[in-house]
């Protein structure tokens, strides 16, 4: 039977079909859906988990492998570069039971703070890598990735990309191959990693490399469709199936699904056959740059850019020089479209109360609440990665108070991302003696990636319930003194608690909780959260038309340009009351409750 | 491939054009067309301008397209037409949602709502306008938007031989198929007025 599936959903159907026994994960666009479909979908013989960050997902599912079972770790692309220190070492000490680590790259930053090319990863780490073009090869893959793993004693990362994520293809379901679990054997020489058990894994390391690059230039993922002599493609990953829709059977293929090590005596073979060569890639010259080293002649990045998300216009237009053909019209007219927080968001009261503070800056993090920095609430002047605001507000802290600058710290981040990484910064500054305001937006919740449950919010991946780290505790336990939690929804709470946390000369916590608007409650939130009721209405005869609660940026209010009234749509109001606090004239009332 | 149709979906976050765009690829597969849809997740989604294509036909190769390539631009907003319309093919046609959602500068009144969008693509483009959200509320639920605009898609492109019914009848919650399969003709009819 034939089902349309993302790439996402094929690689869980993959872990379920190869017998794959244990997959963690952090949630991360464009990869999420993978761990979901597997504790959905495959909850009886797949231990499925979030993992409170890459790092720790990469470390359980090796654990997983030296225990004997096939494991499977999955992430967004800079997920990896936390994960980063295990990996470089799982490149020396191989496995047990088969391992693959899937890595989403984003091309175009969809969802994302930088456009990094994983596939340099493979290289530099020295691990076996397989990059899929559409879903079947995605499920396929993931099989094979076992085989490879334990015949070769290597992970293998997977290198997916939002287009392969995110795209339905058709896929043939087939049925779980049940895989014992290996014995589990200690073995000092190949998991104790001291420096004189490393030196002589690296032997091993480069002795594997070459084994694996002679089944690269065998494996049938490495394969060649033969059309024409004139011009050659190399091509892996999405960008093959955007070469295959532009050059069509005018061209022969150097199809790469392995692509470390590269099968370098299949590539000189192929480039020998054709007279032009193009190596068309998404991102980096990964592989056009081996090529080339290799003395292949090939044309590749001095024409497709290596910037943003490529498509077939543009391997047309680079390459052929064949431009699409585009309707004329005046795009001017229309009107940027920025992603916005959600009507009724807790974020939105904290980020107003927070942006008519002066002299602060604020140190920004990765989630909804990044949406706080753009109009019209600015506020927030820095965002960098998972757990940064904390240590770099810590940073900067140190630097103002030296040069006697007139600056406060403000560090922002959120629930899930202050558990991922944020609680080693906060030690770093209660170690380190800064004196920064660092305020935890709890909603209760992992929102940007979908709600998914994370370490507070007493769920598993299942649902089940389970325990709860409180933050509250967990601040107090590293030693910051002074915490308050408040209700982002209240501004004068909110108030009340910057005039406190900005008048103490030691490092404070503020706790902003209140459950994301898109959440379906829990039953630990139900005994928390009274649900929003009613909707807000603007009198008419009593808005003055300051356009206050415009100012909020809520998506459910419009200033009307002709009457110079605001208005409230409602259909998306949820009821929050923060525009009835702005209002200076009580023109805005509740109706409905 | 020369074969191949492209259609695309653009809408505002929150539409549901990934659910229309989820019906219609189930449709195409069942009538044995080789699909591809790809959709976006994530930080667009949050009010953001989304976009959704689907692809079918013998076999397809990529799972997008890039400007001039789409045989039919469904848009379910108006401004947002007018933003993807450099995707569509020169003699592509275009199905648009009479319906605006300002965007957050426009609720802000700095800019206005640009006026005249659908005259500017009628002039550019085959253009059915679809007042898919007053259908819907006439239906009693404005969600139900997005199943209007895939009856009008499949009125349009001339799909109309698959069941469409019994796929949504499979795709959507029980208590909600008598009116998304009313939306579902109300868009086609609209798609049929509109030519008379």
């Amino acid at each position: 039977m034939k089902k349309l599936l993302t790439g996402n959903e094929a690689v869980a159907l993959g872990a379920y079909e190869a017998g794959i026994h244990f997959a963690s994960a952090y949630p991360g666009t464009p990869s999420t859906e993978i761990l979901e479909n597997i504790a959905a979908n495959y909850k009886d013989d797949i231990i499925s988990e979030w993992a409170p960050n890459e790092k720790v997902a990469v470390e359980a599912a090796l654990g997983a492998s030296i225990a004997g079972a096939r494991s499977l770790a999955a992430m967004k692309h800079v997920g990896l570069n936390v994960a980063a220190d295990p990996f470089f070492t799982i490149g020396y000490t191989g496995v047990n039971g088969g391992m693959i680590l899937v890595a989403a790259d984003d091309p175009g930053l969809h969802s994302s703070q930088n456009e990094q090319d994983n596939r340099y990863y493979a290289r530099h780490a020295k691990v076996a890598m397989i990059e899929p073009s559409n879903s079947q090869e995605a499920k396929d893959m993931v099989i094979k990735a076992m085989e490879i793993s334990e015949e070769f004693d290597t992970l293998v990362l997977m290198r997916m990309t939002t287009r392969i994520c995110h795209s339905k293809s058709l896929v043939e379901v087939g049925e779980r191959k049940e895989v014992p679990i290996k014995p589990y054997k200690k073995d000092l020489q190949k998991y104790y990693v001291a420096p004189a058990v490393a030196k002589q894994l690296h032997v091993k390391v480069e002795e594997r490399l070459k084994r694996l690059e002679e089944f690269s230039n065998e494996t049938d993922l490495n394969y060649v469709v033969w059309n024409t002599d004139k011009i050659g493609v190399i091509s892996s990953g999405v960008a093959y199936e955007y070469a295959k829709e532009v050059f069509g059977d005018k061209a022969s293929y150097l199809k790469l699904g392995f692509t470390h090590p590269l099968p370098m005596k299949k590539i000189k073979e192929f480039a020998e056959k054709v007279e032009t060569l193009y190596v068309v890639e998404e991102l980096e010259p990964y592989i056009e740059d081996q090529v080339k080293a290799h003395g292949i002649k090939c044309i590749g990045k001095d024409k497709i850019p290596n910037i943003w998300e490529l498509n077939p216009e543009i391997v047309a237009a680079t390459l052929l020089d064949d431009q699409a053909h585009i309707i004329d019209y005046d795009k001017s007219k229309v009107v940027n479209r920025p992603p916005t927080l959600c009507a009724g968001c807790p974020h939105r009261g904290f980020f107003y109360g927070l942006s008519k503070r002066k002299n602060v800056m604020i140190t920004g993090d990765i989630g909804c609440y990044t949406l706080g920095g753009a109009p019209p609430l600015n506020a927030m002047d820095t965002t960098i990665c998972m757990g940064a605001s904390i240590s770099l507000g810590h940073g900067a802290n140190k630097i103002f108070e030296k040069f006697n600058k007139d600056m406060k710290v403000v560090s922002v981040i959120g629930d899930s991302t202050f558990f991922h990484t944020g609680i080693n910064s906060l030690m770093d500054v209660v170690y380190n003696r800064s004196n920064i305001i660092t305020c935890i937006l709890d909603n209760r919740v992992t929102s940007m990636t979908g709600q998914q449950d994370n370490p507070g919010t007493g769920y598993t991946i299942h649902g089940e319930g389970t325990n709860v780290v409180e933050i509250e505790d967990l601040v107090k336990a590293v030693g910051i003194k002074h915490v308050r939690t408040v209700n982002p929804l209240k501004l004068d709470e909110l108030k009340a608690a910057f005039d406190w946390a900005f008048g103490l000369d030691e490092p404070s916590v503020i706790i902003s909780r209140w459950p994301c608007v898109l959440k379906k409650l829990s039953e630990i939130d139900k005994k928390e959260f009274e649900p929003l009721a009613g909707k807000c209405y603007v009198e008419v005869e009593k808005c003055i038309g300051c356009k206050m609660c415009v100012n909020t940026g809520c998506p459910a209010i419009h200033f009307d340009k002709e009457n110079k009234k605001s208005a409230i749509d409602q259909v998306q109001c949820v009821g929050c009351e923060l525009c009835m606090q702005v209002c200076p004239t009580k023109a805005i009332i509740k109706v409905g409750e | 491939m020369a074969d191949t149709r492209s259609i695309l979906l653009v809408g505002v976050g929150g539409q549901g054009t990934i659910l229309a765009s989820k019906i219609l690829s189930t449709g195409l597969v069942e009538a044995g067309y080789d699909v591809k849809m790809s959709e976006i997740h994530g930080m667009a989604q949050r009010g953001g301008s989304v976009s959704t294509q689907v692809r079918f036909g013998k076999e397809v190769h990529s799972p997008i397209i890039g400007r001039g390539a789409a045989d039919i631009l469904v848009s379910f907003e108006a401004m947002e037409a007018l933003r993807w319309l450099e995707y569509l093919k020169p003699d592509g046609k275009v199905i648009v949602n009479d319906y605006k959602i300002p965007s957050v500068p426009i609720l802000m009144g700095k800019v206005d709502y640009p006026e005249g969008i659908i005259e500017d693509i009628k002039e550019k483009a085959d253009t059915w306008v679809v007042d898919a959200a007053k259908i819907a509320m006439e239906l009693g639920n404005a969600k139900v938007m997005n199943i209007v605009l895939l009856g009008a898609l499949v009125k349009a492109m001339d799909l109309t031989d698959i069941d469409w019914e019994q796929v949504i009848r499979n795709n959507v919650k029980e208590k909600f198929i008598d009116i998304n399969i009313q939306a579902f003709r109300k868009g086609m009819e609209a798609v049929e007025l509109a030519k008379a």
